[in-house]
């Protein structure tokens, strides 16, 4: 059949309208085109991958963060108990210091007392001494006074040597 | 994959149509003239249709670009002529110069121009030019078929140097915009289900060029053949043929030893088998870019003609009475369009079959030793014969 035939002039011109398109295409088209894809590509690949590993960094902090917690929460315990520890033991230490100078304040008190009271006592006495020489002999004074007097303590005085 | 074997169905059942659908333009055509014959008192022979012509006349190539006709005069584009003959040397004029077509009784069927510059065009199916001392012709002229592929080449070089311009503008960092994101669609498309499943990660890339090429330069110039008045360029045996050589020669080049060494002495067979089966790969080699040679040209020459029947129909149908044309009207159209979807399709379609099985072969020439053997091979001539 005739449309079975190729033409020349057609085959002709379509083979080099084909490579120049080729040609020019291949040049200033294709190869800028599917170098700038590929690129692209490689860069959301690379970010894919990168996104991941900050993923896992992030996972990895978050769990490193967790542990620092976790200790520092055991040493503020830890250095709550000590604390506690070590005002129990000041308050201790205090009561007791406080108990023995208290003790000592008391005993010191007390003898002053006792040496004050021993001072008093010996004044009261002497004055008392004092007091009843002066009433004895205000006493004698009255007595002796008049001759009676005088004679009566003469006679007792002689009775009581008489006794004796 | 099932995706690739559903095209290829489609692709059997349309060229099955296709191939059915000529000759039942004959059969209608037939029909018509025995009518018009014995229709002859109120309808005279000059207003019935020539399908034959009419339909040809579409398909095939011209050295005019010829739209419509004006009451009795046809408005066309004149072309460029190119003639080499050793004769009479170059000559180059316009296709004007034949304007005056006659009929003789000796050819029936066959319109002859008047003669100019001592050549003259006999127009069958197909435009022939003549020399009248009778010597061979060398036809290089600017057809319509040439014109549309011009045009074409100029439309995909600006689409593509542009969106290579955009890309170069933005760089790998910014995203697709506008008519490059269509255009990236169609490109990866070809790289992530073309090129890299037949050639492989790391050769594919020598041939994405070629591949790119062949496909955008059969999907513009099949659309550009859809458009009313567009040529049928990717129906064109002559245009399929070219292409179909280039991949084969592009195979030819870079078949490797391994490749050679499969087709003339296949490994693991019998000395008399192989005297069987060498012959055999042989032809199949060749058969190879004449399956791709059929396949474009048959698939679009075939939509073409199916489009041009269905519209046709109206005015055999007008033909028998005016009314039976009318009424048809509908009918014609909606099967127009309905191909005309269709052809769209099968515009893309073929591009992509033709660009698939280039890299099918190009991939058995360059396949290495490694593969499993015969698994491999076996699932090419599957798509082969799909397809």
């Amino acid at each position: 059949m005739d449309l079975l035939t190729p033409e020349l002039g057609l085959f002709f011109w379509t083979l080099i309208a084909f490579l120049v398109v080729f040609f020019i295409l291949g040049k200033f088209a294709w190869k800028p085109i599917l170098g700038i894809l590929s690129e692209r590509e490689k860069g959301i690949t690379e970010a894919i991958a990168s996104a991941e590993k900050m993923k896992g960094e992030m996972s990895q902090m978050k769990s490193e963060n967790e542990k620092l917690m976790a200790q520092a929460h055991e040493e503020r315990t830890a250095m709550l108990k000590e604390a506690k520890d070590i005002k129990d033991r000041i308050i201790g230490e205090a009561k007791e210091i406080a108990k023995t100078e208290a003790n000592k304040i008391i005993i010191e008190a007390q003898a002053q007392i006792n040496q004050q009271k021993n001072a008093a006592m010996t004044e009261v006495k002497n004055e008392i001494g004092t007091l009843a020489l002066e009433v004895a002999e205000k006493i004698l004074r009255k007595q002796l006074n008049s001759n009676e007097g005088q004679e009566a303590y003469m006679n007792m005085l002689a009775n009581d040597i008489k006794l004796n | 994959m099932s995706c690739k074997s559903l095209f290829s169905l489609l692709i059997v059942a349309f060229g099955a149509f296709g191939f059915v659908n000529p000759s039942f333009a004959q059969t209608t055509e037939e029909t018509t003239t025995t009518t018009a014959a014995t229709t002859e008192e109120h309808a005279p022979e000059k207003k019935g249709i020539n399908l034959t012509e009419l339909v040809f006349g579409h398909v095939s190539d011209s050295h005019e670009w010829h739209f419509f006709e004006l009451g009795e005069k046809p408005v066309a584009i004149p072309l460029p002529m190119i003639l080499y003959s050793p004769t009479k040397g170059l000559d180059i004029f316009s296709s004007h110069h034949f304007e005056e077509w006659h009929r003789d009784a000796a050819m029936p069927g066959v319109q002859i121009s008047n003669e100019h510059n001592g050549y003259h065009i006999e127009k069958m199916m197909k435009e022939k030019v003549i020399a009248e001392d009778g010597s061979k012709v060398y036809d290089l002229s600017i057809t319509k078929n040439v014109l549309s592929m011009l045009i074409s080449v100029a439309l995909i070089l600006w689409i593509m140097l542009s969106v290579a311009k955009k890309y170069k503008a933005g760089g790998a960092t910014k995203a697709p915009s506008g008519f490059q994101n269509a255009t990236e669609t169609a490109i990866l498309f070809i790289r992530d289900e073309v090129a890299i499943p037949n050639l492989g990660k790391k050769k594919y890339i020598k041939y994405m060029p070629m591949l790119l090429t062949v496909f955008f330069f059969i999907w513009i110039n099949n659309l550009l053949g859809l458009l009313p008045g567009g040529a049928n360029f990717t129906g064109n045996i002559a245009v399929t043929l070219c292409l179909s050589l280039i991949s084969f020669f592009v195979m030819m080049i870079r078949a490797n030893k391994h490749f050679w060494g499969h087709l003339l002495n296949p490994p693991g067979v019998p000395l008399g088998i192989k005297f069987l089966l060498v012959p055999i790969e042989i032809i199949s080699m060749f058969i190879k870019p004449v399956a791709l040679t059929i396949r474009l040209f048959a698939n679009m020459l075939a939509g073409h003609i199916v489009i041009l029947c269905v519209i046709s129909m109206i005015f055999i149908f007008a033909g028998l009475s005016k009314f039976a044309g009318i009424g048809f009207v509908p009918v014609s159209i909606a099967f127009a369009i309905f191909m005309f979807m269709l052809e769209l399709l099968v515009a893309a379609i073929q591009a992509f079959i033709f660009t698939n099985l280039t890299a099918v072969f190009i991939g058995s020439a360059i396949e290495e030793a490694h593969h499993a053997e015969g698994v491999d091979h076996e699932h090419n001539d599957a798509i082969e014969i799909i397809a």
